[in-house]
């Protein structure tokens, strides 16, 4: 075991983008038990360099391992295929178009039915672009195409956001 | 054949010897210091049996002073030298004190560090707050008679970077080694979850004196994970007595002359708000301007004027829950803390938004010191509560000014610490060296609007033509919340060197300048006081490389297992000298000498968890 390990080994959890979100939290726990930093108070300088690094690489591969978007990410990079959103964004016509709706309709929204109306539709697209990772990724290992699909779920997530920022502001 | 350990009475190398670890809840209105005796942990009392230490200090002269309630008794009387809700000033420059005239002594200062004005001089809320800790800490050394091992010191978990930074340098100028800062939220989770054996998700409402949190734990066997956390650290039961306050000088038709009118008015608007909580109506009785006033108030009229303080507390609960991602439903239990939340307006505000009543079985001014000293006596190697872990988070985003005062996230808030992020920076100009950051903490996106926290300067990076250095500068926040920045060149591998400008505290040479001037000017009492603590320091690395030895001694081979037993020895024996330096040296031998052998357990304690698991699994 290693600092330079994968994520996936780290965690002792297969390299599939299908993962069960309990046993990644124990493991976190279990993991976190042995290298924090507080088990090693009373240890001297040099204990709690080494366990604050292994406590901070930890925790990375938690924050990454339980969200999906980070997750798919990280194994596009593994297999060579980087997502690089900050230079390549661009994306299929049919997507932006559908993107420019939900836009216009989260401007025009009036009630917090349309509101909710709007959450519901944007979390089933999520739910959907989350199932095509599982396909792209663990069963067919088309991981060009998993790059545009983790791109199509963060501009999903951006919007969603939104729509909560937008809830927020009615709800004071 | 193993040589025999003869040690010198009091240098006993016995790893299991008790050390005295104290959990201190330092806070706006009164502080505590509480320790695990016999196994239970309780606040210890003073002279007299009072548990409660107000955070006062009154500055009679340049020599003397007054701190707790000797300095609370004087503030009548002395206003302006009496130095009380200090802990509103930490991490905080002149501009962020609102209100400043509700204040009845002078703070001055400039850019940067804040100072009050007294008859002792200038005065830094670090330096007087570390009056406050080491009354305290003298309490605990008088309770056990022995030297003060470290401790846990709570602060509010909305508290930010900075503010954390002042806490713990108040804390060094104490002469109190910090094991752990901790959150008050946390630190009444854990005094709560281990009394109770509570599992499940709970919501712990934390309203000051000075601050309020509200932090969402997830307990389970042993482990509080905070799962979010929220707050105001410029809100507390302080505001709710300004407005009662009001209340009285609006109803009276006076108005406030000079600092005695205004002491005499806090302290009769804190007694009056107190009253209220079990009577419906009070009569204030107060002296203003040498003449005697009564206004009668009742609690409706207390409670609608401070409404909109209470709707903010709500508000940060609502944002809470929503990081956390919960429904108010699927937690298990609201804990109430802090001596505020006795006023019958939170409960009912709390009840309603969560629509149960909230826990109050426990002590709220205690609680915290409880919890901080169950973490020390486990940080300290003391035993106990073995399996208990804190995995704590940020409670603000941190970022780094970028062109035309934007703000680019480099840590969200929320983040399990301790954390660490990676940026490259690249030079603009050919052959520049240095390059200088601006690290701020907070939720919005301009630098403008965010709290700044400190300027970076990176030097040393090797000359090259613009845009061709890649500097890797990572940002690491340690398990106490606080911030250090490293940075490598990574084309040469140099390491870039970092000097560190905090915005509103001090700098590391002012610290050392305010620990010398504060040990006496008197150059003998300097050289022993440097002498005891190397020697603590020293002690503190026999016991941590003995436990060491005694848990994984058998990674080492015969060779290691010499080199580590000669620099024990050469540091026992380094020990009896009397110069410091000489202590100091043999010390860091030993640390450098046992740094192989650390990682190596280290990684042994992970592989061990990875294949206790995957025999699990099997």
């Amino acid at each position: 075991m290693n600092l330079q390990d994968t994520d996936f080994e780290l965690f002792a959890v297969p390299a599939t983008f299908a993962q069960e979100r309990k046993a990644l939290d124990a493991r976190w726990k279990e993991l976190q038990r042995e290298a924090h930093p507080d088990r090693f108070a009373s240890q001297g300088a040099a204990a709690q360099r080494i366990a604050m690094q292994w406590s901070v690489r930890i925790n990375e591969a938690y924050q990454r391992l339980k969200d999906p978007v980070q997750r798919a990410s990280y194994l596009c990079e593994l297999h060579g295929a980087p997502v690089n959103a900050e230079v390549n964004t661009a994306m299929p016509g049919a997507f932006l178009m559908q993107q420019m709706e939900w836009r216009e309709a989260l401007d025009d929204v009036a009630t917090s039915e349309a509101l909710d109306r709007l959450q519901v539709e944007v979390e089933a697209a999520r739910e959907q672009a989350l199932a095509a990772l599982e396909a792209l990724i663990d069963r067919k290992g088309d991981y060009l195409a998993a790059v545009q699909q983790v791109r199509a779920l963060m501009f999903i997530e951006r919007f969603a956001q939104d729509i909560e920022n937008k809830s927020d502001q009615w709800g004071q | 054949m193993a040589l025999l350990q003869i040690s010198e009475p009091g240098q006993a190398p016995d790893p299991h010897q008790r050390r005295v670890a104290v959990g201190i809840d330092l806070g706006t209105t009164h502080s505590l210091v509480a320790s695990v005796r016999n196994g239970v942990a309780e606040c210890l009392p003073d002279s007299e049996g009072r548990v409660v230490l107000p955070s006062a200090v009154r500055y009679i002269d340049s020599e003397r002073r007054q701190i707790g309630f000797d300095a609370l008794d004087a503030r009548a009387t002395d206003p302006a030298n009496t130095i009380t809700s200090v802990k509103r000033l930490m991490g905080r420059g002149l501009a962020d004190i609102a209100n400043r005239d509700a204040l009845s002594y002078r703070i001055g200062g400039e850019a940067g560090m804040l100072r009050v004005h007294t008859a002792a001089g200038e005065k830094s809320p670090v330096e007087i707050s570390a009056e406050i800790l080491a009354t305290l800490r003298y309490r605990a050394e008088d309770t056990f008679d022995d030297e003060l091992h470290g401790a846990v010191i709570t602060v509010p978990a909305y508290f930010d970077e900075g503010q954390r930074q002042a806490t713990k340098d108040a804390a060094e100028l104490a002469g109190i080694h910090v094991l752990r800062l901790i959150s008050e939220p946390t630190a009444a989770a854990i005094a709560y979850g281990l009394d109770n054996a509570s599992e499940g998700v709970y919501a712990i409402y934390d309203l000051g004196g000075g601050t309020f949190d509200i932090s969402i734990l997830r307990l389970t066997q042993g482990v509080f994970e905070v799962v979010a956390t929220g707050g105001d650290s410029a809100l507390g039961g302080d505001d709710y007595d300004h407005a009662l306050a009001d209340l009285v000088l609006a109803e009276s038709g006076l108005t406030v002359q000079d600092d005695v009118d205004r002491a005499a008015l806090m302290i009769a608007s804190r007694r009056a708000k107190e009253a209220l909580t079990t009577a419906d109506a009070v009569t204030v009785s107060l002296e203003l301007q040498g003449r005697r006033v009564d206004v009668p108030l009742t609690r409706a009229h207390f409670e609608a004027a401070t409404e909109s303080l209470t709707a903010r507390t709500i508000a940060a609960v609502r944002k809470a829950l929503r990081d956390a991602r919960l429904k108010p439903e699927a937690l298990e239990g609201i804990v109430l803390v802090g001596g505020a939340t006795r006023m019958p307006q939170i409960r009912d505000a709390v009840a309603a938004f969560f629509g149960r009543a909230p826990l109050t079985n426990l002590n709220p001014d205690e609680v915290v010191a409880l919890g901080a000293a169950i973490q020390a006596n486990q940080l300290a190697g003391n035993g106990g509560a073995d399996d208990l872990l804190l995995l704590d988070v940020i409670p603000l985003s941190l970022g780094i000014e970028t062109m035309g005062g934007l703000v680019e996230r480099i840590v969200p808030r929320n983040q399990t610490i301790p954390t660490a992020m990676a940026q490259d920076f690249t030079t603009y100009q050919d052959g520049q060296t240095a390059l200088a950051l601006h690290v701020v903490q907070g939720e919005r996106d301009l630098v403008a609007d965010c709290r700044s926290l400190a300027r970076f300067e990176l030097r040393g990076i090797p000359p090259m033509t613009a845009g061709a250095a890649r500097i890797r500068v990572t940002f690491t926040v340690d398990a106490d919340g606080l911030l250090s920045v490293a940075a490598r060149e990574q084309g040469s591998g140099v390491e870039a060197s970092v000097t560190v400008k905090p915005s509103y505290g001090l700098s590391d040479d002012q610290i050392a300048t305010m620990l010398q001037e504060s040990f006496s000017t008197a150059q003998q009492d300097m050289q022993a006081r440097a002498l005891v603590e190397a020697r603590v320091d020293a002690d503190r690395m026999l016991m941590a490389t003995q436990s060491a030895l005694d848990a994984d001694g058998g990674l080492l081979s015969p060779e290691e297992h010499a080199a580590i037993e000669a620099l024990r020895l050469a540091l026992r024996e380094a020990m009896a000298s009397t110069e410091a330096a000489v202590v100091e040296a043999a010390t860091k031998a030993l640390a450098d000498g046992t740094e192989a052998f650390a990682a190596q357990r280290m990684n042994q304690g992970i592989a061990r968890a990875l294949s206790g698991r995957q025999i699990e699994s099997l």
